[in-house]
């Protein structure tokens, strides 16, 4: 991997977890509200797989800000959605868990457990029919892999063969139930196993997650339908705020916070790529800069229009296709 | 007592008395609930009885169904109402039907226990209110609680009853306080005066009776009037026979609901005051309900998509000077 991209990975990564920390801060403070789950100990998943599949579309869930940032969604509109504003990326009307934006090919907020894997085959089902090579890539949580919707996609994923690469971000926890309480396997690849090729990746590994990603994306665009990859990785907050984490041991999350994303890249760039310590640092002090930035607009932006409730239930006039 | 603890006693009290009931769900074993309702039940009753699901509503209910006809009395929490839909067609096409199509012969005792409702920001996949469709299925007995005595009260007729029982919890009541009155037992399917009065019978449920309730002063001193406050709590059956003797002494009705207004449950109230009271009527009846859009998540606007303390009374006002209340 070159250089420049290795420093970006580690830029997303930090920029990322920035990004939280503001969001977690102005969470407490009361500017930001609802629930909002934090993606702190996986960026290495959420930066790697969005710098890999770079094009084509990527259906994602509530725990989406790292995402929609490293797609190229600005900070400001994420940060300013949180904080309910007109300028946020979906005027303030999604919050947290419903980032949108089809200028990005990002369709990052859906709340409901496994609920957007039917719409991510669809998509798929629409580039291929049109003929649009990229291929579509769903993210979900080791929680989603036990609802019908699921499996229900993967069949048809796998019978129709089409581009679909179902990304599995597996944090062993569904809220508060372990995996391996309400699931016969640790690994959930094994329920892709009859359907398609399964992977799987360190998902606390930048570099694995976007090599394993980038593979799977040139594998769905030969056409022999889906692949799946299973990426480890681990949440180092409650699964939002309103949840205390107290499942979890001291020990547990020791062990889990051993394994820092972050931590780990920025010793590939020191050992690996001859990066010095102060070039990181000016790294790191410009994706903190540009949060700070983000916070300032996201609080000083205005409050949508009391006319915003009645708009976008419909389009504007009931457009007609054949009007 | 808070309503979640009243939930909560009354969950204990009947799974002390009957070991056939078993309670399952998303987190509610070990974890507690992600509302706190079952709280410490894991720790009493073990993981045989406190059963830890998958994400898996729709299995959630129709294995309580399968549950019940095996011989136990299940109790079925759903985290938040949005993620029943997932469920509707084992509410709908099974938990509804069963008694009805065996002739009787398979009876059902179960509950699916909902908590619903706009709370704060949580945006438009987790604040709806499906009161409306599960009042709406014959068979399905629906009961709200807005009441913490009620609660207590109706959740446990509901868990020892062999009918098959929808109960609707309010996401921002569980904090509320109230007394518990065990050694009076209640009727869960009557009506409850929250306040007597002359003038107005105002109708309503869940959440909003609070808010009709801190609405209240402010109404009464614009007109003039004394206002009757009515829970409905049974919403499938419906206490008519309540809502008639008020509204004979009243002739004026308002109807309070949180959800959309079209096709929303209070339009059943309406329906049945111009079917059955429509000459004991002085005015039209007055229909205060939220508004025709998905939740949105700015607290500004989430709050014009619902009735408040104040749109109520402003409404209330406004509606009794047209109408000489
Ligand atoms: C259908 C549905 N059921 C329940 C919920 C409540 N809920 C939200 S997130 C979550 C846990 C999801 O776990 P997982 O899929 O592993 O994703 P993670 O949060 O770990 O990223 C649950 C139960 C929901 N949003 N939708
Ligand atoms: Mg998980």
């Amino acid at each position: 991997m070159d250089k420049l991209l290795a420093e970006t990975l580690y830029y997303e990564m930090v920029r990322g977890r920035a990004f939280e920390y503001a969001a977690k801060e102005h969470y407490m403070q009361g500017d930001i509200s609802g629930f909002l789950h934090l993606d702190i100990g996986q960026e290495a998943l959420s930066v790697g797989a969005m710098k890999a599949f770079t094009k084509g579309d990527v259906f994602s869930t509530y725990r989406e800000h790292i995402m929609a940032l490293a797609r190229g969604i600005s900070p400001k509109a994420v940060m300013a959605e949180l904080f309910g504003k007109e300028a946020g990326v979906s005027e303030g009307k999604g919050g947290s868990m419903h980032l949108f934006d089809p200028s990005h090919f990002f369709y990052g907020g859906d709340a409901i457990v496994g609920g957007h894997l039917p719409n991510a085959v669809g998509c798929a089902y629409a580039r291929k029919f049109r003929g649009e090579e990229h291929g579509v890539m769903a993210v979900f949580g080791d929680g989603a892999t036990n609802g019908g919707a699921f499996f229900e996609s993967l069949n048809i994923a796998a019978a129709q063969k089409l581009p679909m690469l179902f990304l599995c971000e597996n944090n062993e926890y569904a809220i508060g139930t372990k995996i391996t309480r309400v699931a016969p396997f640790e690994k959930q690849a094994k329920k892709a196993e009859p359907y398609m090729p399964t992977v799987e990746v360190d998902g606390m590994d930048v570099l694995a997650v976007y090599e394993a990603v980038s593979e799977a994306q040139h594998y769905i665009q030969k056409g022999h339908g889906p692949i799946f990859v299973e990426a480890m990785t681990c949440r180092y907050e409650g699964h939002s705020m309103s949840d205390p984490n107290s499942y979890r041991s001291t020990q547990e999350m020791a062990l889990c916070k051993a394994r820092d994303p972050i931590e780990r890249m920025k010793k590939v760039l020191l050992e690996q790529y001859g990066m010095d310590d102060d070039t990181i640092e000016s790294l790191e002090t410009k994706a903190q800069n540009e949060i700070d930035e983000a916070v300032r607009f996201a609080a000083e932006a205005a409050e949508p229009a009391p006319e915003a409730l009645t708009a976008h239930v419909f389009t504007e006039g009931g457009n007609h296709a054949l009007s | 007592m808070l309503y979640r603890e009243a939930l909560n006693k009354a969950l204990d009290e009947t799974m002390a008395a009957d070991e056939n009931i078993v309670v399952l769900g998303e987190d509610v074993g070990l974890y507690g609930g992600s509302y706190r309702v079952t709280e410490g039940l894991y720790a009493k009753y073990g993981e045989k009885r406190l059963i830890d699901t998958p994400i898996a509503e729709l299995s959630i209910v129709g294995n309580a169904v399968g549950m019940a006809i095996g011989g136990l009395r299940p109790v079925a929490e759903i985290m938040t109402a949005n993620f029943a839909l997932l469920a509707f067609d084992q509410i709908i096409n099974h938990m509804s039907k069963y008694h009805y199509m065996s002739a009787g012969k398979i009876t059902l005792p179960m509950v699916v226990r909902f908590p619903q409702g706009v709370s704060k920001q949580l945006a438009a996949q987790h604040s709806e209110s499906y009161e409306q469709m599960l009042s709406a299925v014959p068979g399905l007995k629906v009961l709200a609680a807005s009441d913490v005595n009620y609660a207590y009260h109706a959740l446990k007729h509901a868990v020892m009853s062999d009918d098959p029982f929808v109960f609707i919890e309010h996401e921002l009541l569980y904090n509320k306080k109230g007394e518990v009155d065990v050694h009076t037992p209640i009727d869960p399917f009557k009506a409850r005066i929250v306040k007597e009065g002359s003038d107005v019978t105002i109708v309503s449920y869940l959440k909003m009776v609070d808010d009709v309730m801190a609405a209240l002063p402010k109404i009464e001193e614009a007109l003039g009037c004394s206002c009757e406050v009515i829970d409905l709590c049974s919403l499938n059956p419906v206490d008519y026979d309540t809502l008639k003797t008020s509204i004979e002494k009243t002739s004026r009705l308002v109807m309070v609901e949180e959800d959309h207004k079209t096709g929303g449950y209070g339009a059943q109230i309406v329906s049945w005051a111009a079917e059955e009271m429509f000459y004991t009527l002085d005015a039209a009846p007055l229909r205060i309900a939220g508004a025709d859009v998905p939740i949105p998540y700015n607290r500004t606007l989430e709050l014009l998509s619902i009735p408040t303390p104040d749109s109520i009374a402003e409404q209330i006002i406004e509606w009794g000077r047209r109408n000489d209340v």
